[in-house]
């Protein structure tokens, strides 16, 4: 029941798309080459985040915490 | 696109110029034209953008040869002479139109009653060519005809007299009015006509359209002013154009843009030579079929009679429809008729005919005889529908001694109040005045367009949807026509459909709380 449930919620998603991005009145080899180009981009934006944001993050952390570092070697030299 | 806002009679305004029409004033005319959410106008253009980038594809295939053509193109001799079929209007026909064009001129064969029925009409080739299946689709509820007081009925009693007179006068009059074409059933009709409004004198012309576009060019001329509203119809354009007239245009129902140009008009005069023009006439529509909005008429009456300006009121949609006893506009609004220079109407909506009147005062009907194009070229109207339009008029004055007519225009009322008040309880954007029988369902995306016309020809209840050029490119919307023969039933199947395909096709986008409206029974 769940199953058959899930697939038409997938259905109703599907057309939901049709219909917002307009492909809904195209003709069916139409829709393929929209669908195949939009998940060739969808695919290529999480190939590169799954490459890149992790290191861009770590970067970012370390940049905080060397001015972090920074302040508090500023703030024992001039105190010590 | 506006917000939500209440509009009430400016009372203020007609107190200060004139006598005051007390009745009208106690009502409070609701119209609404809700804003949707912004990420509706986003994903709208997201649609028409793509949707038009695959059109640019597909010219291009057709360019390179890979496609075939199937509509018009120039020949190779004429390649390199000014292009006919690159612009924008092309464009869009070739490559938007055409993929959603099931969706109207379908053939229908009976007539347009509340019910009607529809001949299966399948395309194999994505609406290039389409082919009839030989199968028709009974009982479809009718929700696009203009049937407002349900005389397009095949009633044998009431269309017995329509028939006595085919057989008396035959069908074509075979000439104009100024020569052999003036039949007594034409003075009787116009007589009649002149007492339902209320007016001195009614001349009557066998096209609607052709009643606007003919007869202005005879009212006025070069050296006259035009002030139309934004939204006029093409017919009232047309003959404002042919006028040779200077026609400037002023925000819709906008009493403060109006005001400002008439000012503009009476202090600088004619463009270059700032002589007094020769007539200002304010050029107006009882109610607009795309908006569902009814005019501001005491307002612009005030106005008219300040500043000494001429009104013309095309009554095509509300005659018949609006008012008590369905006088129209000037009775919904308790005025004078006579305070309107100009009354035209047509008789294609609520009185199941063909053709249009003007009515006013007498010299200028006798005027119009004379000099109006229609008069003078155009065939007079044809005796069984001159007919057919004077049994309907007696029918609603309740001339005939029966009150049919007049419990159409009640059930005419009461139908329109529920429909309105149930659309936007389920949370539909519903544009326009509480009164007016059309009520247009906004739909926005150009995917949802087709989809809905679609899904509800499968539930059995026509309808019609309105797209890019004859509405903004933002708005679509579907269009529908209570009529006083829908029965509860009907509206309530209409409803009930409209509830789902609301929920499956995403269409419910209004964000205010339901207020409660009274039913008028």
């Amino acid at each position: 029941m769940d199953v058959k449930n899930l697939k038409e919620y997938l259905h109703w998603l599907y057309y939901q798309y049709l219909l917002i991005t307009g492909i809904y009145v195209l003709e069916p080899w139409e829709q393929s080459i929209f669908n195949t180009v939009l998940l060739t981009m969808v695919a290529m934006i999480i190939y590169t985040s799954y490459v890149f944001v992790p290191i861009h993050v770590r970067l970012a952390l370390d940049w905080f915490a060397l001015l972090v570092q920074g302040r508090v070697d500023h703030i024992t030299h001039l105190s010590g | 696109m506006r917000d939500i806002r209440l509009r009430s009679l400016f009372c203020r305004t007609t107190e200060e110029n004139g006598k005051s029409n007390g009745v009208a004033h106690s009502w409070s005319k609701r119209e609404s034209f809700e804003q949707a959410p912004m990420y509706v106008a986003v994903l709208t253009y997201l649609g028409f953008g793509i949707v038009t980038l695959f059109g640019y594809f597909r010219d291009f295939l057709r360019a390179v040869g890979l496609e075939k053509c199937h509509l018009a193109q120039e020949r190779d001799e004429q390649k390199d002479f000014v292009p006919l079929y690159q612009d924008f209007e092309n464009f869009y026909t070739r490559n938007l139109y055409m993929r959603v064009r099931d969706n109207w001129n379908r053939p229908i064969c009976s007539l347009p009653g509340p019910e009607f029925d529809l001949m299966e009409r399948v395309s194999d080739d994505y609406n290039w060519t389409f082919r009839l299946t030989g199968r028709t689709i009974h009982n479809v509820i009718n929700m696009g005809s203009y049937n407002y007081l349900g005389f397009a009925e095949n009633n044998e009693k009431f269309l017995q007299p329509v028939a006595n007179a085919t057989k008396e006068y035959g069908i074509g009059v075979c000439s104009t009015r100024q020569e052999m074409g003036n039949l007594d059933i034409h003075q009787e009709l116009e007589e009649l006509v002149a007492s339902f409004l209320g007016a001195e004198s009614a001349m009557t012309f066998g096209m609607g359209f052709a009643t606007n576009s003919m007869n202005i060019p005879a009212l006025v001329s070069r050296g006259c002013l035009i002030l139309s509203d934004e939204l006029n119809h093409t017919s009232l354009i047309l003959g404002a154009r042919l006028s040779g007239a200077t026609i400037r245009v002023f925000k819709h129902n906008n009493m403060q843009s109006l005001e400002k140009l008439l000012k503009e008009a009476i202090m600088g005069g004619q463009p270059r030579t700032h002589r007094p023009w020769r007539k200002i006439l304010i050029v107006v529509e009882g109610i607009y079929s795309m908006e569902g909005s009814i005019v501001r008429l005491p307002e612009i009456v005030a106005l008219k009679k300040k500043y000494k300006a001429y009104l013309y009121l095309d009554e095509a949609h509300s005659i018949g429809a609006v008012g008590a006893t369905g006088r129209g506009v000037t009775q919904l609004f308790g005025l004078d008729p006579s305070d309107v220079d100009v009354l035209m109407g047509t008789f294609t909506k609520s009185f199941g005919a063909a053709g249009g009147y003007i009515a006013g005062k007498k010299e200028l009907v006798d005027y119009l005889r004379a000099h109006s194009h229609s008069a003078a070229y155009a065939t007079a109207m044809s005796p069984p529908v001159a007919r057919q339009i004077i049994r309907a008029m007696k029918c609603i004055m309740g001339l005939d001694g029966l009150t049919v007519g007049i419990q159409r225009v009640r059930q005419l009322a009461e139908n329109t109040r529920y429909f309105r008040r149930r659309l936007q309880e389920l949370g539909f954007i519903i544009y326009g005045s509480q009164d007016s029988p059309v009520v247009p369902l906004l739909l926005y995306m150009p995917g949802k367009v087709g989809a809905f016309s679609r899904a509800m020809l499968e539930r059995k209840i026509g309808v019609v949807v309105v797209g890019f050029p004859a509405t903004p490119i933002t708005e679509a919307r579907a269009r529908f026509c209570v009529s006083s023969a829908h029965t509860r039933d009907m509206l309530d199947k209409v409803l009930c459909s409209l509830d789902e395909l609301g929920d499956y096709l995403g269409l419910k986008f209004s964000r205010r709380k339901c207020t409660q409206f009274e039913l008028d029974s």
